[in-house]
């Protein structure tokens, strides 16, 4: 299945925790309740310091983000397990964070949950690129292009884990090859 | 041939060996999950195996409310009674909840005040240490959380560590979980720790080392002779923030100290007290290793805005605090106390200082611990601290609006907590410096960074 998500992006730098993708406070949401769903993510990335991005993840007063796609320095996703992180991403309608590196936990529930993609970059795009530039990620090709500059990136493969978020998350993925009954 | 981590994976995914890079279904001991998860956790199991689905075992999942329990939010609330529900639908063993009637609902009362307590016979307090206390704690073991500080129990000879809603919806099914044998970075620690130095300026002086994310993917295991020095507290101190790293664990080798603790704990709990360690191979496959001298250490901080921003406490003396914070899993321990106590014991804090024990048992261990005729919990108020009974989470991670300690505005905080973050203990403007207990309590008293030596 060929897969190429295209769209605006929003930049961070290093070291973006959960806390600053779904602050504590919203903990209190449960993600199996729809309408909780649907909450986190007009949260997603509220708690990145105004003093270093102006620009809102998510717009006041909305429940879903213009930015398909988030960029990032290294270590996305530090810091809690909460699923509730990549869920509040999810939910606000990212579907590809692009990193140059990812905590580890992070990165798994991405993946359990299906919700989006986790792709390493090879270079540091988080500042090469800024909020706003369009670009087109290809996951087949491993390329990303961006339009304003006619450029070309390269990104690491997903490998296995591609297929787990193409069936949306672990427990799809897991019926589909009969790893446990439907 | 094998590291500890790799020892206690291939003996619960049933095979002789295994190395780091293998993919393996591992039998899981013990899923441990909370009150911020657990509703989740719950929410995935029964979408995924059905409405009636029952759990794979009764007596293996533990659950500990402790984040959001002292707070007026109704939301929060709800999700105590989320789990009480499900206990009693699956029949669970070992819930600590936080009121005493098994039909009851959890309501705080904000009108009685944050510092008496509001519990019952039940609650156990933070997680982590709680697990410990109870008796759920194993050498040799597999232990998944919901939450990343799970690793604390590698203190024990555990492998522990922190899984999301999805993966443990999966393993409350089916007792299993595929999983990635790390790769083992070693950390040989000699000599024994200074006057004034704690087990947390051991790891916070690791983290610095190897950086925030030196560990990603990776198992910490910390041996030799001046791990076998360190108590079962400044262990589970240093397990605890293998996280902070990035590690999937943290490891300690068994002796006579794992040994007796968990013996204890599981007699007093009447809980399974079989278990068997492992013990290290002749010869072990490490990513890296490092030597770290005990003797050597001074008392750290790790600066705003990340557990990696490593400085020595007295090279930060000309930095003013509005605030000072102990408590968590692994800075709230009665150990972590005493060092404090002893530290302002006869004078006075001259900023807002908080301190909110892990567990109700500390409570009371702090308030039947005399010196001198005075008990500990006294010496910390008379000194001005606000000691809260309610033990639990609390600040440590911000939570609802009301809670103890939570920072409200943009303040600076020292904290013997273990994670620094933006925001993370409240207003995302605010700033959080990590120490050890006894330099958050020197801190305390001057208003500025001290180093515990210098007072
Ligand atoms: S005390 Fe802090 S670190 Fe420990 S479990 Fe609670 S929120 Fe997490």
């Amino acid at each position: 299945m060929s897969k190429v998500i295209k769209g605006p992006v929003f930049v961070v730098q290093d070291n973006i925790d959960t806390d600053q993708i779904i602050p504590a406070q919203y903990l209190n949401l449960i993600p199996t309740i729809a309408e909780e769903y649907e909450k986190l993510g007009s949260y997603a990335l509220c708690g990145l310091p105004d003093s270093l991005y102006s620009e809102r993840y998510v717009p006041e007063g909305q429940m879903d983000s213009p930015f398909p796609i988030v960029v990032a320095g290294r270590n996305f996703g530090c810091g809690s397990s909460r699923e509730h992180a990549p869920i509040a991403m999810g939910s606000a309608d990212c579907q590809l964070v692009l990193a140059e590196s990812f905590a580890r936990i992070f990165f798994r529930n991405c993946v359990a949950t299906g919700e989006l993609y986790p792709c390493e970059s090879e270079e540091r795009l988080c500042e090469i690129l800024k909020t706003g530039d369009v670009i087109s990620v290809d996951l087949d090709t491993c390329q990303v292009h961006v339009e304003s500059t006619g450029k070309t990136y390269a990104i690491k493969g997903l490998g296995d884990v591609r297929s787990v978020v193409d069936a949306g998350g672990l427990f799809n993925y897991a019926r589909q090859h009969d790893m446990i009954s439907s | 041939m094998m590291t500890l981590t790799e020892k206690i994976l291939a003996r619960a995914a049933g095979k002789a060996q295994v190395k780091a890079g293998d993919n393996v279904w591992v039998k899981a001991d013990t899923l441990m999950t909370h009150d911020v998860c657990g509703p989740g956790t719950i929410g995935v199991f029964k979408r995924e195996f059905g409405e009636h689905a029952r759990v794979w075992d009764k007596e293996r999942i533990v659950i500990i409310p402790d984040h959001y329990i002292f707070t007026a939010d109704s939301r929060s609330n709800r999700n105590v009674d989320i789990l009480r529900d499900f206990v009693r639908e699956q029949g669970l063993k070992y819930f600590y909840d936080v009121i005493d009637d098994p039909e009851g609902k959890w309501v705080f009362n904000p009108a009685q005040g944050l510092l008496k307590k509001q519990y019952g016979s039940q609650y156990a307090g933070v997680c982590h240490t709680a697990l410990a206390q109870r008796g759920h704690t194993r050498p040799g073991e597999v232990l998944f959380g919901t939450d990343s500080h799970t690793c604390m129990a590698g203190a024990f000879n555990q492998f522990a560590t922190g899984i999301g809603n999805t993966d443990a919806g999966f393993v409350m099914g089916t007792g299993k979980l595929l999983i990635k044998v790390p790769e083992t970075m070693h950390f040989r620690l000699e000599g024994s720790l200074q006057p004034g130095v704690m087990a947390k300026d051991v790891i916070l002086h690791i983290i610095g080392e190897i950086g925030f994310d030196g560990a990603t993917y990776r198992a910490m295991q910390f041996d030799g002779e001046g791990a076998r020095s360190l108590s079962v507290d400044d262990r589970m101190t240093v397990a605890n923030m293998a996280i902070e790293a990035g590690g999937k664990n943290g490891i300690f080798e068994f002796d006579e100290k794992t040994e007796a603790y968990v013996r204890h704990r599981t007699e007093t709990n009447g809980t399974r007290s079989e278990y068997e360690p492992v013990e290290r191979d002749a010869s072990e496959n490490f990513f890296s290793e490092h030597v770290i001298d005990l003797d050597k250490l001074e008392p750290t901080v790790a600066c705003h805005p990340d557990p990696g921003n490593r400085r020595l406490a007295r090279e930060l003396s000309d930095l003013g605090l509005d605030r000072a914070y102990i408590g968590s899993c692994t800075g709230g321990k009665t150990s972590d106390f005493i060092a404090f106590a002893e530290v302002i014991r006869g004078k006075s804090v001259v900023i807002d200082t908080f301190g909110v024990p892990a567990t109700p048992e500390i409570v009371d261990e702090l308030k039947s611990t005399m010196w001198d005729g005075t008990s500990v919990w006294q010496i910390m108020t008379d000194a001005g601290v606000q000691m809260t009974e309610n033990a639990g989470c609390s600040a440590c991670l911000g939570g609802p609006v009301d809670t103890f300690g939570r920072m409200n505005k943009p303040l600076k905080c020292i904290s013997a907590t273990n994670r620094n973050f933006p925001g993370r203990m409240g207003h995302k403007e605010s700033q959080v410096f990590l120490a050890s207990p006894a330099t958050v309590a020197a801190s305390a008293l001057t208003g500025k960074v001290t180093d515990p030596r210098d007072l």
